[in-house]
């Protein structure tokens, strides 16, 4: 636990004893912060703290509960305890919860109180679960999936009764997902079986903090009511600089391979460093070129989600005991637990995210005073631009981390399903209960009942289920579950978090070219559609080392040791995340004024410049769109920053629609930055003889039919249907080792879309799909607004030959696979093959 | 040839092939992208795991799929039958999805299948999910069935069998081309045998790498048709990473 200030001036509340001599014995005081908590939940008020990290936000979460449970009496005579738990804290990750027991159990320990605190998570054994629930300790400390699972059970209200405190830590990171509105419709639960329980959420500086204040308190039917804030103002600022090179930097690309020796260097210099990317595979990339110099053989770490366990669990413990110089990570050290003493953070990419920048330069130097220090390291031109940007707005202290958005319905059918699996219950009762959620506090009563019907029957026009509902409601009114085995499906279906298929990495030797029949260590985890594209004998970069793709044995892929210089490198997702549209802005705002481009590399600078000589410079507020011929075709460059998501999804529909207008596109390309349409005819001049409007090609109505046809055929549709289908209990999860015996096969969901689309369009989980997409997949939100911002600013420029902008996005052209969708014209041209063969034989 | 086999030459376009025609064990096959199988000798339409009731089994047991797979399959299976009007139709094994399905069958679904087997013969061979005779409904029930070269049984022998049709895997090819990778289900023969397609609206298809389908085929003489949108892509084994 991190350390209270010992400077911090004495305030007018103060510590109860033995609280106030174990600070006093320590030589600290408690900061101010800590103390006004005490105050405002002791006055019986659900409170947000928000606090940079080192401020003693976890203790101050927890004194108000501790000090609580040590004024207490003696549980009633003849019982063993005290039947209730009395303060929950909620964590977003399993590790957490498990430092913090560590960390409460010294002070309370010391202090000689009689408080019992446990921890309880996926991995806790069910025995040690179901004596939780019987005989539950004072404090637990668990997970959200965790507290769904301990509502729903039939024992909630005894369990819960005597609940005073609940704690949320790392907030800000759980509400904007389906976790936190899962959660979200949980704690509404816990309000009703505790009514006078508090709520404190811990969180680092968001934009919104109001969203939070409303997430931690009932939402009343009309209007909102707001929890308290506590505001810790941030430490020293963080001193950040873009990293100095003599090397050229890329036009485009992710590997930053030209910075390697430059950071290399910097390890050197500091005692130990976190090296931060976006993506796994760019981790693996990293990590290799760094060996490939470290001819001093520092030790330098790999950390990422699809290592394995025991591996991760042997780098943190290295980390721990300060025997690292650096360690290169994705997001997964992204959340609060202590990693030694790291003096400097090295961001390798840009951070797309001026808050996510903030939150992972916080892991250096912990102590609250003194600055920490951070480089960023773009990896092609435009990344500097937006490492600039993103510099400027930490000095700033903007925040952009993403808004909650409404309760999604497939979360609000399991949840559900969960409250009647717990006890019977009233539709109005329940209705009031979730929409005093505040995600769900727009909800209409109408929705709900089709969530009802849904979780009951199925909810579909053709009534075919009746017989065998789930839940039914009964002659006095409520509605309970049919028979015992629903609760039993809902247990091992919780949750909302689905994972992509994942296969085991095992490596094999291969010996005279033969296969070693007996598995070696496992490496690790990746999607199993990453494989898919690979055939027996590719190469690719994991877990640090170059491997052979042998082939796929049950559930395992087996790979051996391969000495390849270049590997294929493993595309797979994670941690790929779009430019924030805050971000987005400041970029085009620093294009758009030369006096700022002082504060850029003088390769940079010059750049833009060239392009204001031979196009000119993306203003600010208007669209900027050139035309240019190159090798046989034409090519339309637009530069709406709007992240790659947003830009794809737009790539999309205008394909369709110059496709209409007889431009005849062959193909797109979208960068976080700007999007390439090319195509048989020449843009530039249909667009000067007036056979090609841009206003029209880029009219807001095209987020209308056009997104609609083109949705509703999309595999990304398709994949967030197999989610919501999941998460509302619809079809089964795939549970690890169940699908072993492989005749098994399981329930295609793409085909039970399909079914679905052409005989209810409307259907209840086509509207949860359709709204998760619109959210997340393809950012049409942001589109949309973009659409509307460049409404009558659309500025043309036909050019003879490519500008200097359009460089980047040229060069991803021969990068990018195939474009889109093409399964048919891959199967073509595969069939073409034997034809071919044919032919010869012939 | 006459009616069926012109049938399938105008659906077939510039871009491919509607149909194939193939030899099994001496017998002409063609395989249509419908997903059936026709023996233009002697007038046999095959189809296979229609898996009917599929998402009725799986509300039985809480999971409430939607319930139009039926209506779906039988109004693919009634474009078929129309188009090739068989002498004989041979169902492949796991028409039901389960074993209750043919007995909870809704009226309106049985009236439509019988009216699909009124002035033809039928064939239900035993499935792994339907042991049992379906219940109300017209047809031969049998374990095999032994026509011109081949023989039609639901689940594939061990090792190789000269002219067996079967069905039982589901099977599909998965196509790699540029990077890019995309599984359909398919018709898979090696000229000795036929894996047919499931037919079924909702029912998963199962990669012919899997380990399941080890020892059926001589991989070097291994075609699969994969079904495609319009047309049907032939494509060998060995070249499927291109």
């Amino acid at each position: 636990m991190p350390a209270p200030d010992r400077t911090d001036t004495a305030p007018a509340f103060t510590l109860p004893e033995p609280f106030h001599g174990w600070f006093a014995s320590r030589g600290w005081r408690p900061r101010a912060h800590q103390l006004e908590l005490l105050a405002e939940t002791s006055a019986g008020r659900s409170m947000l703290l928000i606090a940079p990290t080192g401020a003693g936000k976890t203790l101050a979460g927890f004194l108000p509960s501790l000090t609580e449970l040590a004024a207490r009496g003696r549980p009633k005579p003849g019982t063993a305890g005290y039947g209730s738990l009395h303060t929950l804290y909620v964590s977003p990750l399993k590790a957490l919860a498990v430092d913090i027991e560590r960390n409460l159990a010294r002070p309370v320990d010391e202090m000689g109180l009689k408080i019992r605190i446990e921890t309880r998570t996926g991995d806790t054994p069910q025995s040690k679960r179901a004596r939780q629930r019987t005989d539950p300790p004072d404090i637990l400390l668990t997970t959200p999936e965790q507290v769904s699972l301990l509502i729903a059970n039939g024992q909630a209200e005894r369990l819960f009764s005597g609940l005073r405190y609940v704690i949320f830590d790392e907030l800000h990171s759980l509400i904007a997902s389906k976790r936190g509105h899962l959660l979200s419709l949980a704690l509404a639960r816990l309000r009703k079986l505790a009514p006078g329980m508090k709520t404190i959420g811990l969180s680092a500086t968001v934009a919104d903090p109001e969203e939070l204040q409303r997430w931690l308190t009932p939402q009343p039917p009309e209007g909102e009511a707001l929890a308290g804030r506590i505001t810790v103002a941030g430490g020293a600022s963080p001193v950040i600089t873009i990293l100095e090179t003599e090397e050229r930097i890329p036009w485009s690309g992710h590997s930053a391979r030209y910075a390697i020796t430059d950071i290399y260097r910097t390890i050197g210099e500091h005692r130990t460093t976190l090296i931060f990317v976006n993506t796994r595979s760019q981790a693996e990339l990293v990590f290799q070129e760094l060996w490939r110099v470290n001819d001093d053989s520092l030790p330098i770490a790999l950390h990422h989600g699809s290592l394995d366990a025991a591996q991760r669990r042997k780098v943190e413990a290295a980390m721990g005991r300060n025997e690292l110089r650096a360690v290169v990570a994705t997001s997964t050290l992204d959340l609060g637990i202590d990693w030694g003493d790291v003096d400097l953070v090295i961001h390798v990419g840009a951070p797309k995210g001026a808050s996510r920048l903030a939150q992972r330069i916080g892991r250096a130097n912990h102590r609250m005073d003194e600055p920490s220090r951070a480089i960023l390291t773009p990896a092609n031109r435009f990344e500097v631009l937006e490492c600039q940007a993103a510099i400027d707005a930490n000095y700033a202290g903007a925040q952009d981390t993403p808004p909650g958005g409404d309760g999604a319905l497939d979360v609000l059918s399991q949840h559900v399903l969960g409250m009647a699996a717990a006890a019977p219950f009233d539709a109005d009762d329940l209705y009031a209960e979730v929409t005093s959620a505040s995600p769900y506090a727009r909800l209409d009563r109408d929705t709900f009942d089709k969530v009802i019907d849904f979780v009951a029957t199925g909810g579909y026009a053709l009534k075919s289920y009746e017989r065998y509902a789930r839940i039914r409601k009964r002659a006095d009114g409520l509605w309970r579950i049919s028979n015992p085995q629903v609760a039993q499906q809902y247990r091992l279906n919780i949750g909302t978090i689905i994972e992509a298929p994942m296969l085991n990495v095992r490596l094999t030797s291969r010996k005279n070219g033969v296969l070693s029949g007996r598995g070696g260590p496992p490496l690790g985890k990746v999607e199993e559609y990453f494989l898919e594209s690979l055939a027996p004998g590719d190469t690719f970069l994991f877990s640090g080392k170059i491997l052979r793709f042998e082939g796929i044995r049950e559930n395992e892929c087996l790979v051996s040791r391969a000495w390849d210089q270049d590997p294929k490198v493993p595309a797979y997702a994670g941690g790929k995340f779009p430019l924030s549209t805050y971000l987005a802005d400041s970029v085009r705002a620093m294009i758009a004024d030369p006096a700022r481009w002082g504060a850029l590399p003088e390769q940079v600078s010059d750049w833009l410049r060239l392009q204001s000589q031979v196009s000119q410079l993306p203003a600010r507020d208007s669209l900027l769109i050139e035309t240019f011929p190159r090798a046989e075709r034409h090519y339309m460059v637009f530069y709406p920053f709007e992240g790659r998501v947003a830009h794809q999804t737009l790539g999309m529909l205008i394909t369709r629609r110059l496709e209409r207008m007889r431009a005849g596109p062959l193909g797109f390309v979208a960068t976080d930055y700007s999007l390439a349409v090319w195509a048989l005819e020449d843009m530039g001049a249909m667009i000067a003889g007036g056979r090609l409007d841009l206003g029209e090609l880029l009219d807001e109505d095209m987020l209308g039919d056009d997104l609609d046809a083109w949705l509703d055929e999309s595999w990304l549709l398709k994949r967030t249907f197999r989610n919501c289908a999941v998460i509302s209990g619809l079809i089964e999860r795939r549970h690890p080792g169940k699908e072993k015996t492989g005749r098994q096969v399981t329930v295609s969901a793409d085909l039970i879309y399909d079914v679905l689309r052409s005989h209810e369009p409307d259907h209840i989980l086509l509207r949860a799909t359709r709204a998760d997409a619109a959210q997340g997949l393809l950012d049409i939100v942001r589109l949309g607004a973009m659409l509307k911002r460049i409404k009558g600013h659309i500025r043309h420029r036909a050019l003879e030959r490519i500008s200097p902008l359009a460089v980047p996005i040229m060069l991803e052209i021969g990068r990018e696979t195939v474009a889109g969708e093409a399964h048919e014209s891959i199967l073509a041209e595969a069939a073409e093959d034997l034809l071919a063969e044919a032919q010869n034989l012939a | 040839m006459h009616g069926p086999m012109s049938a399938f030459k105008t659906a077939q376009d510039a871009a491919g092939p509607a149909a194939v025609e193939i030899d099994v064990n001496g017998t002409p096959v063609v395989c249509d992208r419908a997903g059936v199988a026709w023996l233009p000798q002697s007038r046999a339409l095959v189809v296979s795991d229609l898996h009917l009731e599929k998402g009725a089994a799986h509300a039985r047991r809480g999971f409430l799929l939607p319930p139009y797979d039926t209506a779906a399959t039988l109004a693919r299976l009634a474009a078929a039958v129309l188009a090739y009007d068989p002498r004989l139709v041979i169902s492949l094994g796991d028409s039901f999805h389960d074993r209750t399905g043919s007995e909870h069958l809704p009226p309106a679904y049985r009236q439509e299948l019988q009216a699909l087997q009124r002035g033809r013969d039928w064939v239900w061979i035993e499935g792994n999910h339907d042991p049992e005779r379906p219940a109300g409904l017209d047809g031969a029930w049998s374990r095999e069935l032994y026509l011109e070269t081949l023989v039609f049984r639901h689940e594939p022998g061990k090792g190789a069998a000269e002219g067996e049709v079967a069905g039982h895997l589901h099977p599909a090819a998965r196509v790699v081309r540029r990077g890019k990778g995309v599984k359909r289900p398919c018709f898979a023969s090696d000229g000795s045998r036929l894996l047919m397609p499931a037919f079924g609206s909702t029912t998963g298809a199962l990669e012919l790498r899997h380990p399941a389908m080890r020892g059926l085929f001589d991989r070097n003489r291994l075609i699969a048709h994969l079904i495609g949108r319009d047309r049907l892509y032939s494509v060998a084994f060995n070249r499927m990473n291109g």
